[in-house]
């Protein structure tokens, strides 16, 4: 401390202006500033998923043999709602017409919500069976299916994804409707076919190496 | 004195909430006794102590689950599955036993150095009270991982109360909310284990408060007769005790991390069995004397030994709360008290003997150690403490803390140097 200096080492003056005294204080507080961070990260990283919650989250096999044509199942994995709908011919048909493509956000699914194997006017990976993920990408609900055209939603309804929570509608390949609050298509999850009715949620084919955490919204 | 900081921000807020003028008050210029030597680093050290474990216990609850079924897995998980979850509970297992080390350290230096005199009676009668609450709060925290100890030490300890005249065993099962230690005893333990530290941060803030009223003792014992005498605690005191607590944390990282279940009980890792009791229920270290003197105390005339030995274990915690009128000598620290000096000695012996005791089966002789034990605790403090103040011829005090340390004194400090001076 300058008011309390004494003649010594510790108070000489270095070349630099700075006191040997100060440089010992500020190495002292810097090592002890990286201690500190050093011992808050275990803090931090134990809130972050454990070992079993991750061996929880893996691919899940779903037998598609029972599901019927127009049929709707949901799964769950990673604690989220699995859509899988098993589309009949004429829904599948529907899906490329300009009267549905014209009513979305984002028709040739251009944002990243689903694997390079799912960018399509079907967004799956065989167009007959849909998979995403049952959350609504505006505040996280789940989306009814309402598979049916017509009806409450009004004349122009083909049929797909109304989110009771604030309007938000998608179609039945989970693209979204303009002017809803939600702003992305429904998710689509990683999966592939393992035999012809059996598929594996949570993992790509074995020629993808698509992230699911880098899609835009879930 | 007002603070004069540059700072506009902190000077707008100060002139509205003088915290920060309070805090240079406090933990800046606060003037200290310039001759402190390292036995005063261990208040501070309890004080970062129940920091470490407040923080390291926020983290464990939210792995934990305080279900009979599920808390010894859930501790398991955390020792295996959450990230640096071992750290985390072996820094909190640890720490409880740090922190009971500190805390004894910091009393024995009280009753060496005469601390608990007036006038801060009420600053050691504050101290005993956060004693309490740090022994209630550990007995509850190792009944959590639900191990066979957890449960036993559990069923032993509330069993206790049942030696209360007429309404004992309503107490215990108001204490077990059912038959036994059961469900409703772990939930309401975890309920209070996380109230109970802030209770404690709470009664230590009136600790430091009452601290700062007369300001630190010091090993002279003598008051500080004006600015000569004292020292501003930033930066010298601040400096010392950041030293010493990076010794004391080598220390610690030694045993979390190359030893962490050294002060242990293996026991508790096996799952709690209401069908077994394990052949040697030991509790931990740090409740070793006072299990010692609940088991060595015999029928005494027409009171049971069971009621003795649960009066002798609270009383030896409740004694010190009469501590500051039991001890007759004016003169506060041991250094000017011939007697006293040596008798302080006999009292760290007996507890450490009391410690072994307490680890042991009562067979043979330590059951007649355990009984010599525990009647000189109460010897000590409620025979030969009146006795010595009035019996003992103390040396001549120096004039001043500064005229001791700057040897201008001469040969009255250097003739009173104590084993503890040389840490």
């Amino acid at each position: 401390m300058a008011e309390t200096a004494q003649p010594g080492p510790v108070d000489a003056h270095t070349p630099e202006g700075g006191t040997r005294r100060d440089f010992l204080s500020i190495a002292a507080t810097a090592i002890a500033g990286v201690g500190a961070a050093c011992a808050l990260w275990p803090l931090v990283d134990s809130m972050n998923p454990a070992a079993d919650t991750l061996a929880a989250g893996a691919p899940i096999d779903v037998d598609l043999k029972s599901l019927q044509p127009g049929q709707q199942i949901i799964v769950l994995w990673r604690s989220r709602p699995i859509f899988i709908v098993r589309r009949t011919p004429d829904q599948v048909t529907k899906l490329a017409t300009p009267e549905v493509k014209g009513q979305l956000r984002d028709p040739q699914s251009a944002a990243n919500q689903q694997p390079p194997y799912a960018q399509n006017d079907s967004r799956s990976v065989k167009p007959e069976y849909l998979v995403l993920v049952g959350i609504c990408t505006h505040l996280g609900c789940i989306p009814e299916f309402v598979p049916q055209p017509g009806g409450s939603l009004g004349a122009s309804w083909q049929g797909g994804y109304f989110c009771p929570c604030h309007g938000s509608r998608y179609d039945l390949a989970g693209r979204v409707f303009q002017n809803v609050p939600a702003p992305y298509n429904l998710p689509v999850p990683p999966y592939h076919f393992v035999s012809d009715t059996v598929i594996r949620v949570g993992e790509n084919p074995a020629d993808s190496t698509f992230d699911f955490n880098s899609v835009e919204q879930i | 004195m007002a603070l004069q900081s540059q700072n506009k921000v902190v000077r707008w807020i100060d002139h509205r909430l003088p915290i920060f003028t309070f805090m240079n008050h406090e933990l800046n210029e606060y003037p200290t006794p310039k001759n402190l030597n390292y036995w005063w680093n261990y208040g501070s050290l309890a004080g970062i102590m129940l920091l470490i474990m407040i923080i390291t216990g926020i983290f464990l609850a939210m792995e934990y689950t305080p279900n009979v079924n599920l808390a010894f897995d859930s501790v398991e998980r955390i020792m295996r599955d959450v990230n640096y979850g071992w750290l985390i509970r072996y820094i909190h297992m640890n720490g409880a036993s740090f922190f009971f080390i500190v805390t004894y350290i910091h009393i024995f230096r009280g009753l060496y150095f005469g601390s608990y005199k007036q006038p801060r009676e009420l600053l050691w009668m504050i101290g005993v009270v956060i004693l309490l609450c740090m022994m209630a709060t550990a007995f509850m925290g190792y009944v959590l991982p639900w191990g066979q100890m957890s449960f036993w030490g559990a069923t032993v300890i509330t069993n206790l109360f049942s030696a209360v005249p007429l309404v004992g065993n309503e107490i215990v099962t108001w204490l077990w909310g059912g038959f036994s230690v059961d469900n409703p005893t772990l939930n309401r333990f975890y309920a209070l284990h996380y109230l109970l530290p802030f209770v404690i941060l709470g009664i230590v803030g009136l600790h430091v408060m009452a601290l700062h009223t007369h300001g630190s003792n010091n090993p002279l014992g003598i008051d500080r007769k004006g600015p000569q005498d004292s020292i501003p605690f930033h930066p010298y005191y601040t400096i010392k005790d950041m030293f010493g607590l990076g010794v004391f944390l080598l220390i610690f990282c030694g045993f979390v991390f190359f030893g962490p279940n050294l002060l242990g009980d293996p026991a508790n890792y096996i799952r709690a069995n209401p069908l077994q009791t394990p052949p040697e229920i030991v509790p931990e270290w740090y409740f070793l004397p006072f299990y010692a003197m609940l088991r060595s105390v015999p029928d005494i005339l027409f009171i049971k030994a069971k009621l003795a030995g649960v009066l002798a274990m609270f009383g030896s915690i409740g004694l010190l709360f009469i501590l500051p009128w039991l001890d007759t000598s004016p003169v506060r620290s041991a250094r000017f008290r011939p007697v006293y000096k040596w008798v302080f000695w006999l009292l760290v012996i007996d507890i450490v003997l009391l410690a072994m005791v307490g680890a042991h089966r009562p067979e043979g002789l330590w059951v007649i150690a355990g009984r010599l034990g525990t009647l000189y605790y109460f010897v000590h403090f409620l025979i030969l403490f009146p006795l010595i103040g009035i019996f003992e011829r103390p040396l001549p005090l120096p004039n001043s803390i500064s005229e001791a340390v700057t040897k201008k004194g001469g040969g009255k400090v250097a003739g009173a140097t104590a084993p503890m001076e040389k840490p």
